[in-house]
């Protein structure tokens, strides 16, 4: 281990064989991305924490001592010394499984049979969830609730195969803002969004909160309540503000 | 449920967060099972969102969203008391009683639960009656244990 950098120090390391440098404690799926290489993932983006668990960035990382293992990018922390091996025989063959099982999970979403056609995933092998919410449990828009939006509406309940992404007791959570960040997040678009007669509706969490309407353009653009919400978490910021659209405050 | 009495439970740990999972075992002590004012009254009062408590709550086998019955009946249906024929002994008790496992009985007297292992597989088949263990149990044993307890049809 490399005991003698802190973490951000910069160090240097391989990616298949040739040397690169990067920062001690990174996620090393966010710098492989930087170098331009191409890993897919569906649970990780940039603004939250890495949580591993679409399990699709697998890569295979060979220590300082030549120890080969099979780990997830997203999550694994860049160090100094390890060389990072892209798609080797074994990592390709562990990201189709991973990708069959994702797809009996979500068998309706067309980014997901896109990659799987991508990756020469098989079908009819395992039979798909057609009562499957198209939901992979990748905890995304939990994260962004929590750490982005700060309104944590949203998380997993139960465990095992009863686990699901819900809302406490799946009714409509007061918390929620209707900002769809979740419907934007979500890698598999099964959340939904839906604005008809002056209000917005986030379809699987079932919360519906009026819009409110631009003084400029006349025209609804967000919810009055996450105005609101806004408004009491920055503080101190002229109401008048949040009576218009962004591009005519 | 008394909000009073949930008060008081997160008052005993000096409404800690960290002290969430504590506070709902106290709570599922007392009431048997964790009612949703509860659950809400614990998360105002530690300041943490509902969807944690929620979460937390669900995850735990050993809590309960509904209502449980004042006598409890808890078969084991690990490995070794599955093979002993604990399935035959969750029939006959849903039968007798009217109600599936994991449910209870309308009057709110009995629930019965199954559990995936007690650590206890010698004495297979297990069934466990109000805390009280009940090992190599038959059909039969069942019907003099239930009596016990007032309830056997």
């Amino acid at each position: 281990m490399s005991e003698q950098h802190p973490f951000g120090a910069p160090v240097t390391f391989r990616i298949g064989g040739r040397p690169y440098e990067g920062t001690y404690g990174d996620s090393l799926l966010e710098t492989l991305h930087r170098y331009g290489y191409e890993v897919p993932s569906l649970c990780h983006h940039e603004a939250v924490s890495a949580y591993g668990a679409c399990r699709l960035c697998l890569v295979e990382v060979v220590d300082k001592r030549g120890r080969h293992k099979i780990t997830t990018s997203c999550n694994f922390p860049v160090q100094a010394g390890i060389d990072v091996l892209l798609d080797t025989p074994d990592v390709v063959r562990h990201r189709r499984v991973v990708l069959e099982l994702l797809l009996a999970m979500a068998p309706r979403s067309p980014e997901l049979r896109a990659l799987a056609a991508e990756h020469d995933v098989p079908g009819g092998r395992l039979e798909p969830d057609e009562s499957a919410e198209d939901c992979i449990l990748c905890g995304l828009c939990e994260r962004v609730c929590r750490e982005v939006v700060g309104a944590n509406a949203i998380a997993m309940s139960a465990r095992g195969t009863a686990k699901r992404m819900t809302t406490p007791y799946d009714a409509e959570n007061p918390a929620c803002i209707a900002c769809g960040a979740c419907v934007y997040v979500c890698p598999t678009r099964c959340i939904g969004l839906e604005e008809a007669d002056g209000k917005r509706t986030i379809l699987r969490w079932g919360r519906t909160l009026p819009l409110a309407v631009c003084q400029q353009t006349g025209r609804a653009f967000t919810p009055q309540f996450l105005l609101e919400h806004y408004a009491k978490k920055l503080g101190g910021l002229d109401e008048k503000v949040f009576r218009k659209a962004p591009p005519y405050r | 449920m008394d909000l009073a009495k949930v008060d008081r439970i997160v008052d005993k740990y000096q409404g800690s967060p960290a002290a969430l999972l504590p506070i709902l075992q106290d709570i599922q002590a007392q009431e048997n099972w964790l009612p949703r004012e509860a659950l809400q009254r614990v998360a105002d009062k530690l300041q943490v969102p509902l969807t944690r408590v929620y979460g937390m709550a669900t995850f735990f086998r050993a809590f309960s969203l509904k209502p449980r019955g004042k006598h409890i009946c808890t078969v084991c249906m690990g490995t070794a008391c599955h093979v002993r024929g604990a399935p035959k002994l969750v029939e006959k008790i849903e039968r007798d009683m009217k109600i599936r496992a994991g449910e209870t009985t309308p009057d709110l007297e009995f629930t019965l639960e199954t559990v995936n292992c007690v650590g206890a597989c010698a004495l297979g088949p297990l069934v466990i009656l109000d805390g009280t263990y009940h090992g190599n149990i038959t059909s039969a044993k069942l019907d003099k244990v239930l009596k016990g307890i007032g309830r056997t049809k």
